[in-house]
């Protein structure tokens, strides 16, 4: 173990966490896919394709934008502090979910099977799969809370647009966490048929392993660009952490350095004490979720809370079992960013810089002026007094939030504020 | 994998469940019918009542379920006894109130609880098995807790004398079904199909072979549950099962929007019973007709017993 670099740590387990906590039904699917991976994984060919899809069809290398006018509310007026960002919104479909998809898609593909199912919260990864399935031209149906299906309507649109199903899940808390179980459930029947593409780095082994390495492109990109641009490592990177891939994605580039200080960023929603927040590392504990033993939101006899997030994306019960480990081992830490900070910033980086961004995204954005303005304060510096580089995963972009923005901000009059309250009224029950 | 268990074999194996399946099909060459219903629905006492009327009515063995936010392996119909548990204000602990009273009620019954792994795990899996134990419970069925993972309830049941039984699936390897069944303790439960648990037409057409397959693994006891639902059902399964297991068809008869007026759940009551005796005649039934393929001195049972 000692040897073995962080970036590199494999499934089943990382520290304590992780697992494969699901139905013996699913025992053989997963063993399946496992096999898949790594064979994937020793072949030039499967890289030569993935990395084919990523140049021609995502556009990847995603840029590097410095952000100036984002920087000077951080901390940075005198240009002690320089933020970057890495501009996952850019990819196709519009978010970092892409990179994992179409990994996994090419697994399927070679596994020959001809059903893709997937939650689906921001609905981002679920627009990621409905487009991998239509260029592969797989089945594809897509589990998302009711809740949900409201909150991103714009992207269920997007997914029917693709030529997938949508189904809403009207059970539970009829957010990301009752559509997993729906997946799941799904799955448990049609596992001979059917690839379940899980959208982030939790669930069972192999998936919290497979799709970070579907993610690291994330991080090398950003590592090289920060080399190239400024000469050296950032000295901190900050990301935001739904289930984690974006973060983990972002992070792993840098786990083996240590001078490099990684910051997650999870939901506050309406802070801690509200109880109303999705901050797995603030108010949660040891527990086992959708396949993996993690830190969880719940209550004394271990039933799942309600987590809340303006960001449907992050509104998420459990977190990926490698930052569950990284959290214990003091590499990565994590704090709540609450909506209120998370709009703010998000508005801020509208009008600054002329970009915006998925709500999600805002967080880490928040995340990033909350460090910037401490080191202004504290006189922090990058090595030899140089400016603190800040690099923030900008992970998507703002497009399928207008609406929640727009309410949020008061943007709409008369007729169309009406109906924006009634539906926030019917949303607030939740 | 550890290697804290032997199969078990033969009468008094110190598990409850193991020595009910085995006297059935010895004294009366048929199948277990085991009966699962939530805790707590519609109300913990009138969980009770609806338990104790499975034991009227012959279920044999009882599976009672912790309701649970996430119930990945069940139905729709599970679903909502378990949300309706869940809202009326269900607590794991009740699970020890109901089986100590049902061991009064019926102590030749045993009772195993059904759970998923987080209810547990955040008990503490000692102390779990320590109240289960107290409150006389005879073990439980663990729906997403494979025995891989299992190390923790391997030992903590291990030390207080309870039941373990992990599920197969048709999915299962050779391999998975030796560890499995290797694991287990009381019987294995064999998952007819692939799917969830629900009230469905017909029984997986896989169940027989998975049921053979299992027991050439080195189980001796293998009861086949998901989609069992009548008499006709049941029948068709313990021919070939140690023990056949109901969920929903028992559940389906108790659920409704709201509460009940006490005159509307005696209703309810009778509905579950006529379910409960279809289903008790069906494995009562099942191997009656077939060549007589019985241990020597042991009688058949020809369908009087109803
Ligand atoms: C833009 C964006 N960022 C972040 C997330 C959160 O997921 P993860 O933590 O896996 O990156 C989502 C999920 O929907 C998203 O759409």
């Amino acid at each position: 173990m000692s040897d073995v670099k962080l970036s590199d740590v494999s499934g089943p387990y990382f520290g304590q966490y992780g697992g494969r906590f699901v139905p013996e039904a699913l025992i053989a699917a997963l063993e399946e896919l496992d096999t898949e991976f790594r064979k994937a994984a020793d072949d030039p060919q499967f890289a030569a394709e993935l990395q084919r899809l990523h140049r021609e069809y995502t556009g990847r290398p995603s840029p590097l934008t410095e952000v100036p006018r984002f920087a000077a509310h951080a901390g940075g007026e005198q240009g002690g502090v320089r933020v970057f960002l890495k501009r996952e919104d850019l990819n196709h479909t519009g978010s970092h979910k892409i990179n994992n998809v179409l990994g996994q898609a090419l697994l399927v593909k070679r596994m020959g099977k001809k059903r893709l199912i997937a939650e689906t919260g921001a609905g981002q990864h679920g627009v990621a799969t409905a487009t991998a399935a239509a260029l592969m031209d797989l089945e594809c149906v897509i589990y998302m809370g009711e809740e949900d299906t409201r909150r991103q309507a714009l992207n269920v649109a997007r997914m029917r647009l693709l030529g997938a199903e949508v189904v809403p899940v009207k059970i539970g808390s009829r957010t990301l966490k009752d559509a997993i179980n729906e997946a799941l459930r799904d799955w448990v029947a049609n596992v001979e048929t059917t690839h379940y593409l899980l959208g982030t780095v939790t669930g069972p082994h192999p998936f919290p392993e497979m799709v970070r390495q579907f993610h690291r492109i994330i991080g090398e990109e950003a590592r090289e660009q920060m080399l190239e641009r400024t000469g050296r490592l950032p000295d901190v990177v900050a990301a935001c952490v739904g289930g984690g891939s974006n973060a983990l994605g972002i992070f792993n580039a840098f786990l083996d350095e240590k001078s490099v200080e990684l910051r997650g960023f999870e939901a506050g929603g309406e802070g801690i004490e509200s109880g109303r927040h999705a901050a797995r590392f603030s108010g949660g504990a040891l527990g086992v979720l959708h396949g993996a033993r993690s830190y969880l939101l719940q209550d004394d006899d271990g039933q799942t809370l309600p987590s809340h997030s303006v960001s449907a994306g992050l509104d998420y019960p459990s977190v990926g079992p490698a930052h569950a480990w990284l959290h214990d081992l003091g590499r990565a830490t994590y704090e709540p960013v609450t909506d209120d900070e998370a709009m703010e910033a998000f508005r801020l980086l509208c009008r600054t810089e002329g970009i915006i961004p998925a709500i999600e995204s805002a967080h880490a954005l928040a995340g990033a002026l909350r460090i910037g303005q401490a080191a202004a304060a504290e006189g922090r510096t990058g090595p030899d007094g140089q400016p603190l580089l800040l690099l923030v995963n900008l992970s998507g972009r703002g497009d399928k939030d207008v609406a929640t923005a727009a309410r949020w901000f008061g943007l709409l009059d008369g007729a169309d504020n009406v109906a924006a309250e009634e539906l926030e009224r019917q949303e607030g029950r939740g | 994998m550890s290697t804290l268990t032997e199969p078990a074999t033969g009468p008094h194996t110190g598990s409850r469940s193991a020595d009910l399946i085995t006297r059935l099909r010895e004294q009366e060459n048929r199948a277990a019918l085991v009966g699962y219903l939530p805790v707590g629905y519609p109300t913990v006492d009138r969980s009770i009542e609806a338990l104790k009327t499975l034991v009227d009515h012959g279920v044999d063995l009882i599976e009672l379920g912790i309701p649970y936010t996430d119930p990945v392996l069940d139905g729709p119909v599970i679903q909502a006894a378990a949300q309706g548990a869940l809202d009326a204000g269900a607590r794991v602990r009740d699970v020890f109130r109901v089986v100590r009273e049902l061991n009064d009620y019926a102590p030749h019954v045993p009772v195993l609880v059904m759970t998923y792994w987080n209810p547990v795990l955040k008990y503490g899996p000692d102390a779990f098995a320590r109240d289960l134990a107290a409150a006389g419970g005879a073990g439980l069925i663990t729906p997403d807790l494979i025995p891989d993972e299992g190390a923790d309830w391997i030992e903590a049941s291990e030390r207080h004398g309870l039941d373990r039984v992990f599920l197969v699936a048709p999915s299962s390897t050779p391999e998975r079904l030796r560890l499995t069944a290797g694991q287990s303790r009381g019987f294995v439960y064999a998952a007819s199909l692939m799917g969830v648990t629900g009230v469905r037409n017909e029984v997986g057409s896989r169940a027989e072979q998975l049921v053979a397959d299992t027991r050439a693994a080195g189980a001796p006891n293998v009861c086949v549950g998901l989609g069992v639902a009548t008499g006709a059902q049941a029948a068709e399964v313990g021919r070939f099962a140690d023990g056949v297991i109901v969920g929903s068809a028992l559940v389906r008869p108790l659920l409704s929007d709201g509460p009940l007026p006490d005159d509307e759940w005696a209703v309810r009551l009778t509905n579950l019973a006529e379910v409960t005796e279809d289903l008790a005649a069906g494995v009562r039934s099942a191997r009656a007709s077939a060549p007589a393929d019985t241990p020597a001195g042991a009688k058949t049972t020809s369908g009087e017993a109803l």
